[in-house]
């Protein structure tokens, strides 16, 4: 028997497997790879392309005055003669010309989106998660339409919310209308992400904080979500970012065009917000301006990337084993 | 020893064992129960759906004693021990029928409050599963959540420590992370979490099944300490750790429907543990225990 066995291998050996060539490597399997190739490049390939190539047309304008200045629209040598009355041409020229305006606008529209979506969107979370009945008609129903929020645009949001501020009779392009329309956007994000977050917590912490007499209340507020914020603010953070760069429901809600800094207290102020400033220097006739949106849109791309890797750094510090 | 209703006369051939767990389905041993019984199970029945996991228990569990539940995988040994404090409550398909007495008490009766329940019947799990939180707050939440009167917090988590035989291994990291300790001590954490809610009961599912078995005799030894303390009930897989630590072990088995071949558990015998070792009086009893089958 052992004799058929090895005379069996050894044939085996030098037949079948030593045939000089690889299946792995016949030309459908090429063309194949070759395609999959080509489609990581050409994603790759444009986006690095239009990064530098806004970089290079944003260098010159590179400078503090990017964040200390509002929009300056003097053409540089008029400025100079309005100097010499005396003048700062700092804080006339366009070639000072900032974003101080839209950067103060879109910390706002944060600050407001992130008050309203947070506890909103937490708080439907944890009763999907931990107290609705996961079978009932009602969570499937939410749960198909959740998903479906997450994809609707962002215009539809403003729409909503031009019709609600009408509807209170505010005045457009307040901080806060601009918040609504946010946070309308980011919530599907933040309830999703939130869920994930407490379904990771393991359902043994659930059960031995019950089994030690705890309510399905306390042993929600004392263990599940201290466990699980790490999970909810990577999530918050991520849809954040999403909302930051939206400008679609900003502008149908008339924001735009403020060249001050709000007053206190912001949420009823008009503001601006950065993606739209960006967009009004990139249209406009001096050629200096619309350099300074180019270096206003890096500004605007390194604060989300920041986002994203703070929110990317909570996940990986507080990762745990359970 | 008290005489026993034997249904079959012991010492057949291996097959005729395994065949007689066919023929003496609903056949029930009950030798010796507890005097004082603090816990019982009357025609405990208990369903997931229509899956009905669990037939007719009725099992007495006596103070300051420690009973096992025995029998192979899916025999319903845990199920019944989940329904003891009404954890089995979190299956939402989970019924159950007859009536478990506390006391006198049904704790399945309609104005029953099953956190009132659980504040008196602890649980000890598988899987050791501290809180994510410091071993002081891991053994201080229990007293915090039921609002138990404390004088002085520190003194409770020492005594629930020293009662779990841990306090000199942790006593000056109290402050640090549970999961920083090993498996075994992680599963006395858990027990010492228990007992600091002074409970009357505390039940075990398989305590040692994770642990290596250095930790499981230190869980066992403080099982045998507790017991002066508290009515234990345990399930184990392990029938040389039901032959150590058990006054009173319940042999369960599971016995398939013919249509659905789902099995359903049924309590087969239910005796002293060292009758049940020595001298049992159901077939299959012998069979599981002299390692046939299961």
């Amino acid at each position: 028997m052992s004799n058929v066995a090895a005379r069996t291998a050894s044939s085996v050996t030098a037949v079948n497997l030593s045939t000089g060539k690889s299946k792995d490597k016949n030309l459908g399997s090429i063309v194949f790879l070759g395609a999959l190739w080509f489609s990581l490049f050409f994603g790759i390939v444009v986006l690095v392309a239009l990064i530098v190539d806004t970089a290079i047309d944003g260098a010159p304008r590179f400078d503090k005055y990017l964040f200390t200045n509002f929009t300056q629209t003097f053409d540089p040598t008029q400025a100079e003669r309005l100097a010499a009355s005396g003048r700062d041409p700092k804080v006339l020229s366009a070639e000072y010309s900032g974003f101080k305006s839209g950067i103060i606008g879109s910390i706002i529209l944060m600050l407001t989106t992130a008050v309203m979506a947070i506890p909103l969107g937490v708080a439907s979370a944890v009763y999907l998660e931990e107290f609705a009945s996961k079978t009932s008609r009602f969570s499937r129903i939410v749960e198909i339409n959740l998903q479906n929020l997450a994809a609707v645009p962002a215009v539809i949001y403003g729409m909503l919310s031009v019709g609600l501020m009408a509807a209170l009779g505010a005045q457009r392009g307040i901080a806060i209308g601009g918040a609504v329309a946010l946070a309308l956007l980011i919530l599907p994000v933040v309830i999703i992400t939130t869920r994930e977050a407490l379904r990771s917590v393991p359902s043994e912490i659930r059960q031995g904080s019950l089994a030690l007499g705890a309510t399905v209340w306390q042993t929600t507020w004392r263990q599940v979500l201290p466990a699980a914020v790490p999970g909810i603010s990577t999530g918050t953070i991520l849809g954040l970012s999403r909302a930051i760069g939206e400008a679609a429901p900003l502008v149908m809600l008339g924001f735009g065009a403020i060249n001050f800094a709000p007053a206190f207290p912001f949420i009823g102020s008009k503001i601006e917000a950065f993606p739209l400033e960006i967009y009004d220097a990139s249209s406009n006739s001096q050629e200096i301006i619309r350099e300074s949106a180019s270096a206003g849109i890096i500004v605007l791309l390194v604060m989300i990337l920041a986002m994203n890797a703070i929110a990317i750094i909570i996940r990986n510090k507080f990762q745990k084993s359970w | 020893m008290a005489s026993h209703p034997a249904t079959f006369s012991t010492g057949q051939s291996p097959a005729a064992a395994v065949d007689a767990l066919n023929v003496a389905d609903d056949a029930q041993t009950i030798g010796a129960l507890p005097d004082d019984v603090v816990m019982e199970t009357v025609n405990l029945n208990v369903f997931y759906g229509d899956f009905h996991a669990v037939h007719d228990v009725n099992l007495s569990f006596g103070k300051n004693e420690i009973t096992a539940m025995i029998g192979p995988s899916g025999c319903g040994k845990s199920t019944v021990l989940r329904c003891l404090n009404r954890m089995n409550d979190l299956v939402p398909s989970a019924r159950v029928e007859g009536s478990i007495n506390y006391h006198g008490q049904n704790i399945y009766a309609p104005k029953v409050d099953p956190i009132a329940v659980r504040e008196h019947i602890g649980m000890v799990f598988q899987k050791p599963n501290p809180f994510p939180k410091s071993i002081y707050d891991n053994i201080a939440y229990g007293p915090r959540v039921i609002g138990m009167k404390v004088d002085n917090m520190d003194d409770v988590v020492e005594e629930a420590l020293r009662g779990a035989a841990l306090w000199d291994e942790v006593k000056d990291k109290l402050k640090q992370s549970a999961y920083g300790l090993s498996g075994g001590q992680q599963q006395r954490l858990c027990i010492a979490r228990t007992i600091a809610t002074k409970p009357d009961v505390i039940l075990m599912d398989e305590p040692c099944s994770a642990l290596d078995p250095i930790a499981t005799s230190k869980v066992e030894d403080l099982m045998l300490q507790m017991r002066k303390d508290y009515t234990i009930i345990v399930v184990t897989h392990n029938m040389q750790q039901a032959a150590r630590v058990s006054d009173r072990t319940a042999f369960f088995t599971a016995r398939p429907d013919e249509t659905t071949g789902n099995r359903t558990g049924l309590l087969v015998e239910f005796d002293r543990t060292k009758d049940i070792f020595a001298n049992p009086h159901d077939p299959r009893t012998e069979a599981y225990i002299s390692g046939r089958f299961g």
